[in-house]
């Protein structure tokens, strides 16, 4: 099994590392759409009760998220291809332990947002970054990265297996992106004025993401935000990895 | 004169056609610029209450000028995907053929990408007003404002139309999408360029991006407005991205 898993994972790393498409965006985009805001939205960090000095601080947390999104696709549009290709059905007619395979997809994908994870690092430290839980937030930032990562690609996965087509995959980037626009990613929710939107903002699984990464950078160790982002990440990721393999389950069936 | 008529409409009337019978094609143009002007304006309207921010129309209004010259821009871009689809399917490839002018294949296109940018803007005014928005200006500056969208939409559906016909592919996608996120994103899309900090204000200082929208935002708060920099930068930019895309026609006839 750990044999099998090693392979998949060793196809999947393959597979995204020969096309630049998978890797650049999920790095470059959100750290161009922060640096940008960052700028943009500076002159935030003057409305009373603003969290950070900095809105560099504050935003650097937002492509961790945005950075499991494109993972989420990434994840989705293999394993579709991997049904639209026939792979699948040619899998089926061997030993292979189907767990496998989706074991050793995620774990493509979590070996690249781990990668993605230090890059974001890298570049907040260099752009001046005031990470105030110390070096022992590193691992913790990024495991809490990984993690979401894991719980995004789940969801992809389960989605590519379920529709079989990398174009459904695509048309749920967007889906993806409201739920990260209409969470606390751009405010603190005590600071959102609008009712309505701080009330989606707090029912929104996203937020509690954005703020247990961001916890670590702008607050320090902040036992309640941690334990809702690791806590729902690891919900969403056992929720999602159990609906893949089931998925997979009905995929693989030998007719 | 009279050929490059009927072929502008028989492609204009294919585009909107298409643009208004596909749901695929018309929701995601009316939901992602309610989706942006609902996170921006709803989700930061905070941002209004910072020292310095003294836009009289409200953060609401602030917000809706840049939502709409980016649905409008993006109305362009929409319009180049479908030039490049079209080649992808062979269908532009016989419309070049058959049509006896073919600059009224890129004029024809361009009318699509007004009407669908029409459409965009008229929901998108429902919506905001219907949500609340405070319009300061009068009907004469709202006009402005609107022609001035327009006069966007135009600038990006030639820019996005020149690299369709140049690329003949749909894999040219970002080149059409990206450039115009950027330029429109390093304006000073969330507060007024002079708290606008960093690097992008810089940018911001020279994007011309910035003096259309800082136009739009005076039309619609009826302050005074400087006519040259904006009207007269987005007749600029059009004429510029015209020639762009007629040589895109000429290199598209030229491939064959």
């Amino acid at each position: 099994m750990i044999g099998q898993v090693r392979e998949m994972a060793r196809r999947s790393i393959l597979q995204t590392l020969r096309q630049p498409a998978m890797v650049i965006p999920p790095v470059v985009f959100p750290l161009l759409l922060v640096a940008i805001n960052a700028a943009g939205l500076d002159a935030a960090t003057k409305i009373p009760g603003f969290p950070a000095d900095s809105y560099w601080d504050f935003a650097i947390a937002v492509p961790f998220i945005q950075g499991s999104l494109f993972a989420a696709i990434n994840a989705g549009t293999a394993m579709a291809r991997d049904v639209e290709t026939g792979f699948l059905k040619r899998l089926a007619m061997t030993p292979m332990q189907r767990m496998a395979l989706l074991i050793g997809q995620l774990i493509g994908v979590m070996l690249v947002a781990f990668a993605s994870a230090l890059i974001y690092l890298t570049v907040g430290f260099a752009a001046g970054m005031n990470f105030k839980s110390g070096v022992l937030g590193v691992p913790a930032i990024i495991a809490l990265a990984v993690l979401i990562a894991l719980a995004f690609a789940a969801i992809g996965a389960y989605i590519g297996l379920r529709s079989g087509s990398g174009e459904a995959v695509q048309g749920i980037f967007p889906l993806l992106f409201v739920f990260l626009f209409l969470s606390s990613v751009n405010l603190p929710r005590n600071l959102i004025e609008q009712d309505w939107f701080r009330t989606v903002a707090t029912y929104n699984p996203v937020s509690y993401l954005v703020e247990g990464v961001r916890s670590l950078i702008i607050t320090g160790w902040d036992g309640q935000a941690l334990a809702l982002g690791f806590g729902l990440a690891a919900a969403i990721a056992a929720g999602a990895v159990t609906l893949a393999s089931r998925a997979l389950r009905t995929r693989l069936i030998r007719t | 004169m009279r050929r490059f008529l009927d072929v502008t409409h028989a492609v204009a009337w294919r585009a909107i056609h298409n643009f208004t019978t596909n749901p695929a094609f018309f929701f995601p143009s009316i939901i992602f610029p309610l989706f942006f002007f609902t996170a921006f304006a709803g989700g930061l309207s905070n941002v209004g209450n910072v020292p310095g921010f003294d836009f009289p129309a409200g953060y609401t209004a602030f917000q809706f000028v840049f939502v709409l010259l980016q649905a409008a821009a993006f109305g362009g871009v929409f319009t180049g995907f479908g030039i490049a689809s079209d080649f992808e399917r062979g269908f532009a490839r016989r419309l070049l053929l058959g049509a006896p002018n073919r600059l009224g294949i890129l004029a024809g296109y361009a009318v699509a990408a007004l009407v669908r940018a029409g459409i965009v803007a008229a929901l998108l005014f429902a919506v905001a007003l219907a949500t609340g928005m405070r319009i300061t200006g009068d009907g004469v500056d709202l006009f402005g404002l609107l022609v001035l969208a327009l006069l966007v939409n135009v600038t990006a559906t030639l820019f996005a139309a020149g690299v369709a016909f140049r690329a003949r592919t749909i894999q040219a996608g970002p080149a059409m999408q990206m450039p115009v996120f950027i330029v429109l994103f390093l304006a000073p899309v969330f507060v007024p360029l002079k708290l606008v900090g960093g690097w992008v204000h810089a940018v911001a200082k020279v994007n011309p991006v910035t003096a259309i929208l800082e136009g739009g935002r005076d039309l619609i708060s009826g302050q005074s407005f400087p006519v040259g920099p904006a009207f007269g930068l987005s007749i600029a930019l059009a004429l510029i991205f015209s020639v762009w895309a007629v040589r895109g026609v000429r290199r598209a006839e030229a491939a064959g």
